[in-house]
């Protein structure tokens, strides 16, 4: 399988580790991903607060480059902006008025003819659960996650149309092939706070405060996620929710293509885990998935 | 809450016009709240999503674009997704924004989010990709929230989450020829770099709360 990959800001600076993870993974399961040559920012929530036709014309700018290196499909990781992307495409494809202007803008002819995947769905529909299960060298065994998959991967369902919209089960359904235990938890699409990290960080303590309180009571010892904005609210700011609301959560916050790399027997070491700001390996250990990193 | 809304607002042309402009048609809403039942920042709004829906069929221009309620979207489109009238209340969020940008209009007490976005767009026409360390040091210089977020630094600098150097994509010509083309053809007056009445606000904001913490 190949696809152009489109890493997104995000993937180069505070989510190396998902950067990395991902490469990984794709490099076990011979999925090619090429990353498109000078890709830009998708513009993420503030462009389409201020300005309209920006929010379409810097993702069309993207998926423009990676039709150009010849590629049908993009995928992407970060949920921001699969659905920016996938926005784009959407109005490129149905609405005449804004692909006129568009074209206009970056000056070349688009109808929206790249596909957009995100890497969970390639994983699941495309690989197939059943082939990725084959694979598996390690199991997860014992590992009681809670699947964390935020706002953007299933909003609105008729663009992104990826998932369940209010019970979504991708990531679930992977933790289970590779054998970790994700609990039934009424949080999965709630909100972290995302934009509002630098902004209202104390909209993003309260509300990602809550995740971590409702993983923590439904017997949870991590939180998987397939989204940067969610990874860095519930892992870098936990040591702050713990001050404000006088709490001990430690709980690490996986990406979905960590635990995989595990699975499918990457080296732990290629896998980011140092990154995190809520150290992992010790959980890691008492479930006798790592030896020493 | 009670209001006297004169006949001359009832009839103005608000609702027309971002019936127009926006494309969402919000006659269609009958008030049953289920946007704000969902948002997860409803706590901090002043007029819950649905008041606002009920206030722009209404045609109260000035109350709307001078209330918190948008600028504390967090765009998760929870009210999108479920409205059962299939009204789209986050891009309606967006574009009260967009028109509070243009007609200037920006609430006292909510100055930070107008300010970050301004910033976050500037960045990337700058550099093409996001460089989070000129985010981040421009929004807490000119926010007037000089050390916020500081004992975050050291960490992400040693696990290295985060570049001391910009990364500047190769073609940033095509891309500030896209960012001033959707000015003009989005008639989005594009301001200079450093914003100066949201700047203001935000320093003068900053100002008093030490005052009055002082006092």
């Amino acid at each position: 399988m190949k696809y152009a990959y489109y890493p997104g800001c995000s993937l180069h600076s505070t989510a190396k580790e998902y950067d990395l993870s991902t490469k990984e993974v794709a490099k076990a399961l011979n999925i090619e991903l090429t990353e498109i040559p000078d890709w830009v920012c998708c513009g993420a929530t503030p462009a389409h607060i201020t300005m309209h036709l920006l929010s379409l014309a810097l993702p069309v700018k993207n998926l423009i480059q990676a039709r150009k290196m010849g590629a049908d499909e993009v995928v992407t990781c970060c949920a921001a902006c699969f659905s920016r992307l996938k926005i784009a495409n959407k109005f490129m494809e149905d609405d005449p008025a804004h692909r006129e202007k568009v074209e206009k803008i970056v000056g070349e002819e688009y109808e929206g003819e790249v596909k957009v995947r995100h890497f969970l769905d390639v994983l699941v529909n495309y690989f197939g659960l059943k082939n990725l299960g084959e694979r598996v060298t390690k199991k997860l065994s014992g590992l009681k996650v809670a699947c964390y998959y935020g706002c953007l991967l299933t909003r609105p369902p008729e663009v992104t149309q990826l998932d369940d919209l209010e019970d979504p089960h991708l990531i679930d359904d992977l933790m289970r092939t590779i054998g970790a235990e994700p609990v039934q938890w009424p949080y999965k699409t709630e909100c972290c706070g995302a934009s509002f990290s630098l902004t209202k960080t104390d909209i993003v303590l309260k509300l990602s405060g809550d995740i971590l309180q409702m993983a923590h009571d439904e017997g949870a010892r991590a939180i998987v996620v397939a989204c940067p904005l969610c990874q860095s609210n519930l892992d870098l700011r936990q040591d702050a929710i713990n001050k404000k609301y006088k709490k001990n959560f430690n709980i690490p916050v996986f990406y979905f293509t960590q635990l995989l790399g595990l699975a499918l027997g990457v080296e732990p070491g290629k896998l980011g885990f140092k990154k995190h700001a809520v150290n992992p390996v010790p959980l890691l250990r008492e479930n006798g998935i790592l030896g020493n990193l | 809450m009670k209001w006297f809304i004169s006949q001359d607002t009832i009839k103005g042309p608000f609702q027309k016009i971002l019936e127009k402009e926006c494309g969402e048609n919000v006659r269609l809403c009958y008030q049953c709240g289920k946007c704000s039942a969902g948002c997860p920042v409803s706590y901090q709004m002043d007029y819950l999503p649905n008041q606002i829906i009920r206030m722009v069929q209404l045609g109260m221009q000035d109350e709307v674009l001078s209330s918190k309620t948008m600028w504390l979207c967090a765009s998760c489109l929870a009210c999108t997704a479920r409205c059962p009238r299939e009204i789209d209340i986050a891009e309606i969020m967006d574009y009260l924004r967009r028109r509070a940008y243009k007609k200037q209009v920006i609430p006292l007490e909510e100055t930070e989010v107008p300010l970050f976005n301004k910033i976050f767009l500037r960045n990337i026409e700058l550099f093409g990709r996001l460089y989070e360390m000129g985010l981040i040091g421009m929004f807490n210089l000119l926010s007037g929230e000089f050390f916020k977020d500081i004992f975050l630094a050291p960490k992400m600098f040693l696990k290295n989450k985060i570049e001391i150097l910009p990364h500047r994509a190769k073609n940033i010509k095509e891309i500030r020829a896209i960012f001033n083309n959707s000015g003009k053809l989005g008639k989005v007056k594009r301001t200079r770099l450093f914003y100066p009445k949201l700047v203001f606000l935000n320093l003068s904001r900053k100002l008093i709360g030490k005052i009055e913490k002082y006092k």
